[in-house]
Order: C-alpha cells, then structure tokens, then sequence
C-alpha cells in the first residue's frame, strides 16, 4: 500500500508518483471521476493497475494518497 | 568526422561490450541506448538508478555526498557537522566551489570543515556525548551560526547512534535548529538518495519552521530558485535576470543561500526548479502542502534563456511579460556578439558529455547556439524521469549512456572522437592524456558563472579557449612526427 502523490501536470493530465520508488507515470483512466467521488480501479499508461475505495467529495490535487495494487 | 548511424552505434555499444562477461554484459547492455527522438517513456531503452556492478569502474558518490555536499553544504549561515570519521569532509571540503558573500568563519561557514573524527573508542561506546560536546562547542565558536545539521557517515548508522535525540536536545538548549540527516553513505545506489534524504530532513526540519507567522510581507511577484548551488556564481547571475523581470527572488536554494531565506520559501508564488533531481522533492512537497506551483527552466545559452524567461513569464501578469521581453532584448547585441565571435571557431565541433544532475541535458542548448552538436551523453545518477526529458533535447542516433564506466567511455571517445569532452576530474586526465580537449563540467574547471546571458559568455570563451589551444597539436614527440609536418630543415652533413 504505498503513499502516492497524485498531481496535474501542464497538460492537465493525472500524475501518479510514488516518492519512494521515484517513480511517475500518467494516470491512462480513473474507474469513477465525477463531481461526487473520485477513485476506484486507476490504470496507468505503464498498464500497471491500482485501487483505492472512492473518495467523496472529489479531493483536490496534489494530494497523497494511500493506494493498493490492483492486481491483489 | 561525421556523426555515427544508428547502426554503426549500436554496433558500437555491442562491440564495447563484447569484452564483459555474460552476467556484467547483460546488465550493462540495459544502461547503454542509441537516442531514438520517437520514444515516449526512457525506460524502454534505458534502464538508471541501480546498484553499480562491483569491478566496474564507477564515478558516482554517496548519499553522504549528495546531502552534505549538494543539497545541506551550500547553505551558508548553518553549521554543517560531517559526523563521524574526519576523512569524508576533509576530502570533499570546499570542492563544489558554491560561491557565497560573508565572512568565512564568523557568519558564514561554507568552505570550512566540521567533524567529529570519530576514533575507535567513539565506535564502540558510541559517539552521542561526542555529538552533544561538539555542538556546545560550536555554539561557543561561532555564536552567529544560525542553525547546525549533523550529516550522518556511514558509521553512524552501523553503531545505531540516536542523532535525533541528541538534536532534538541540543535544539531545545541553544534555541536554534539542529537538524540531524540520515544520509550514511552506504544508502541506496548513489548520490542520488543523499539528496531525497536532504530534501526530506529540509521538509521535516525547516520548511514548516514559519507556518502560521504572518510577519514576512509576501509581493505577488515572489519567486524562489530552487536547485541551483551557485558554483562560480551561477545563481548570482540567474538571479540578476528575474530581477530585472521585475520577480522578487525570496530564497536561493541551496547556493549562497541562508536558512531564514529556505524558511521564507513556503509565502511565494513560484518555485523555480533549475536542478530537477537534487530538488523535485521538495518542490512536489510544497505543491502538495502549501500549493504553490513549480516549473523547470534553463538557463543555458540564450535560445534556452529566452525560452525560459517567457515561460516563466507565462505564470505572471502582462507587466513581467513585457519585462520579460525587454531583458531579452536588451541583452541581444551581447549574446549576438559573443555568437559572432566564436561560433566560427566552434562551428560544427562535436561534443559528448557525461555529468549528473541536470547537465547532461540543460547545456545542450547552450553548445548549439554555438554551432556545436552533442553527440553522446550520460548522467551518473539520473533515474528514468530525466532520461525522459533527455530523449527529445537529443539528436538521433546520439548515445546514451547511464553510469558508464571508465572503460566504456574510453572505448565510445576513442571510436566517436569528439572534438570536446565534457565531465568530472576522474575523467579530466585520462581524456587530456589521450589528446583530446576536456572541460571538467561538475564546477566549471575553475571558471564559471555558466548560467544567464553572463554566463554564456564565459562557457562560449571557456570552451574555445579548450578547443583551440594549440598545445593539442604539441602532443606527440617531435621525432615521432612524420617528416612533412616536420618542418624543422635537417642539418647538412659536412
Ligand atoms: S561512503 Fe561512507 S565513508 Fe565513504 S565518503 Fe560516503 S559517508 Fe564517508
């Protein structure tokens, strides 16, 4: 369950960065991003998959949040 | 010479590796890429940021390094204790040449060593009473110091000595920050982690130190430099040109920097981020915790100054866009100048560089203004994030390399044969030997600034001054030169 800092970059695209891997890939789509709540299943550009149960109301980036793999 | 194909250099990488074993080859085989300008993420040609193979001959630092010496040394009012044996600070006192103003000694400290010099009896007792004594004794020194910071060696970490505790003591009794850092050597694969450890002791010892006190007058023009050591005065002539933009710059991070200025650097508008790997972390960690956004510039060569400048610009209103425009202007005639004079003397020379933290890739810009072409280039400690920006600032089919060691540099130079070698001082020698012109590009070979149009005056001076000096045409002996160079008429024989 690392601790992931999630960002906008210029483009406004979803960053996801896990500080102790050093590691930043795009966020490709986010399973629930509505004006209600935000999360669910996320993928990554990379493929890779993670969870984290929906937050609600939507939190506003950057923030750091705690995910889970998606594939466990 | 012209450029390499694409396959003549990727020939080249394998027959550089042919002379490894297979277990080293496969690994090294990962580190080495032909530039491909298509790809999107580095990491499907490179691989950085893993442990150096033992027996290889490697130039990276240690985590210890990169906190004292890049990130928490330059910092000038704070006393920096090298905690634990005395050779790691006196071996790398004063080397990076960040230049600072005071009074060496009384309210600055930069170019001096603190130690503990941990002897036999401190490892195996302990060496915290020492610590405790140590910091006493400073404060009754050097009263003006306006913090300190223990910079844990390796032994610290292996007798599990409690630096906190004793910090957090001293702290209470002398009513100034004493920040201890966690960065013993033997911590992760290079200097690399010295400065997430740095960056991290910076977020949890300093950066709050002014949350909640409103004293400071914050303008809606403030702007800090963050990542930028000031080596030769690099940050000085950065600074002049915000200035001039009409930016307020509060915090210089960490060259000629103070640790009220570090404080301060929560209250301003934009964090601009020179050095990217020294310094994202805490940038990221000031966008999260106080948002205030940050961008990555370049101050190398005017194509990348003006670039940057309007970028910069971008974040502002109308009046430092204007200003913006006007600092280039005004600086034009002097770039256009110093591009007349020596782009003839350069034009068309080919360069490779091998160097860490940001340069591999910001000087780039600053050797094509001047006609030059960087054929091949590498970092010592870089992850994949900057192999990302690298990829596009790079021509085609150039070389990449990541923590190369001595034997495939040697083997890349002498087959590319680049007019100029850009790198450290254990690189300098062995390239000046083999006759081929050199820049030590870690702290300028003792010239410098290199930043701002200032700067690129004297980087476009430096490297001509390398390159065409006639003493690489002296390299070989005189009776070894064949005779129509030789020139000297023979003496008659009666
Ligand atoms: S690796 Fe350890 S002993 Fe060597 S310089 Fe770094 S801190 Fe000192």
């Amino acid at each position: 369950m690392p601790n992931v800092m999630i960002r906008k970059n210029d483009a406004g695209d979803l960053l996801f960065y896990v500080a102790k891997k050093d590691m930043e890939e795009t966020i490709s789509s986010v399973e629930l991003d509505d004006s209600e709540q935000w999360g669910g299943a996320v993928e990554l550009t990379d493929g890779s998959r993670w969870y984290i149960d929906p937050i609600s109301p939507p939190p506003t980036f950057p923030t750091t949040l705690r995910f889970k793999r998606g594939d466990d | 010479m012209s450029a390499l194909t694409r396959e003549e250099a990727q020939a080249l990488i394998q027959e550089v590796l042919e002379v490894y074993p297979e277990k080293a080859k496969k690994d090294r085989a990962k580190h080495l890429a032909v530039n491909d300008q298509s790809v999107e993420q580095s990491k499907k040609c490179i691989i950085s940021n893993r442990k150096s193979l033992p027996g290889v001959m490697t130039v990276r630092g240690c985590a210890y390094a990169g906190s004292k010496g890049v990130v928490w040394g330059p910092i000038k009012d704070m006393v920096h204790i090298s905690h634990g044996p005395v050779g790691c600070g006196a071996y790398s006192r004063a080397g990076r040449r960040n230049y600072y103003v005071g009074h060496t000694g009384v309210n600055t400290f930069g170019t001096m060593n603190f130690t503990s010099d941990f002897q036999e009896k401190d490892i195996v007792f302990g060496g915290d009473k020492k610590l405790d004594k140590l910091i006493s004794e400073i404060e009754t020194l050097f009263p003006l110091s306006k913090g300190i910071s223990v910079q844990s060696e390796c032994p610290i970490g292996l007798i599990g000595d409690d630096i906190e505790a004793v910090s957090k003591k001293k702290s209470k009794e002398l009513n100034k920050p004493v920040v201890p850092v966690r960065c013993e050597g033997f911590r992760g694969v290079s200097q690399s982690l010295g400065h997430h450890i740095a960056n991290d002791a910076i977020r949890d010892w300093v950066i709050g130190n002014r949350d909640g006190d409103e004293s400071f007058q914050t303008g809606p023009y403030d702007v800090a430099v963050i990542g930028d050591y000031n080596i030769g005065g690099d940050a000085w002539s950065s600074r002049i040109l915000l200035e001039e933009m009409g930016l307020r710059v509060v915090a210089q991070w960490s060259g000629d920097g103070t640790l009220s200025e570090m404080e301060l650097t929560s209250k301003v508008k934009l964090n601009l981020i020179h050095c990217y790997r020294s310094m994202n972390y805490i940038s990221r960690h000031m966008e999260e915790k106080y948002g205030i956004p940050w961008m990555e510039y370049n101050f190398f060569g005017p194509t990348k100054i003006a670039e940057s400048l309007r970028k910069i610009a971008a974040f502002f209103d109308e009046t430092i866009q204007a200003n913006a425009e006007q600092v280039i202007a005004k600086y034009q005639a002097e770039y256009d100048a110093v591009i007349a004079k020596y782009r003839p003397r350069l034009e068309g020379k080919k360069v490779m560089l091998y160097v860490g933290g940001l340069r591999p890739r910001h000087v780039i810009g600053a050797y094509e203004d001047l006609g030059m072409e960087v054929v091949g280039t590498g970092y010592e400690f870089a992850h994949n994030d900057d192999y990302d920006r690298t990829i596009k600032e790079m021509g085609n089919a150039t070389l990449l390399y990541d923590d190369i060691t001595g034997y495939e540099f040697e083997e890349f130079v002498k087959k590319v044969k680049p007019d100029l070698i850009g790198s450290g001082i254990k690189e300098k020698y062995i390239f000046q030997k083999m006759g081929i012109p050199f820049r030590q590009m870690h702290s300028w070979d003792y010239s410098g600034p290199y930043h701002g149009y200032d700067g690129f005056a004297i980087f476009a001076r430096d490297m001509d001054m390398t390159i065409n000096n006639p003493c690489w045409k002296k390299l070989q002996a005189p009776w070894l030169q064949s005779s129509e160079q030789d020139a000297t008429p023979q003496a008659a024989s009666a």
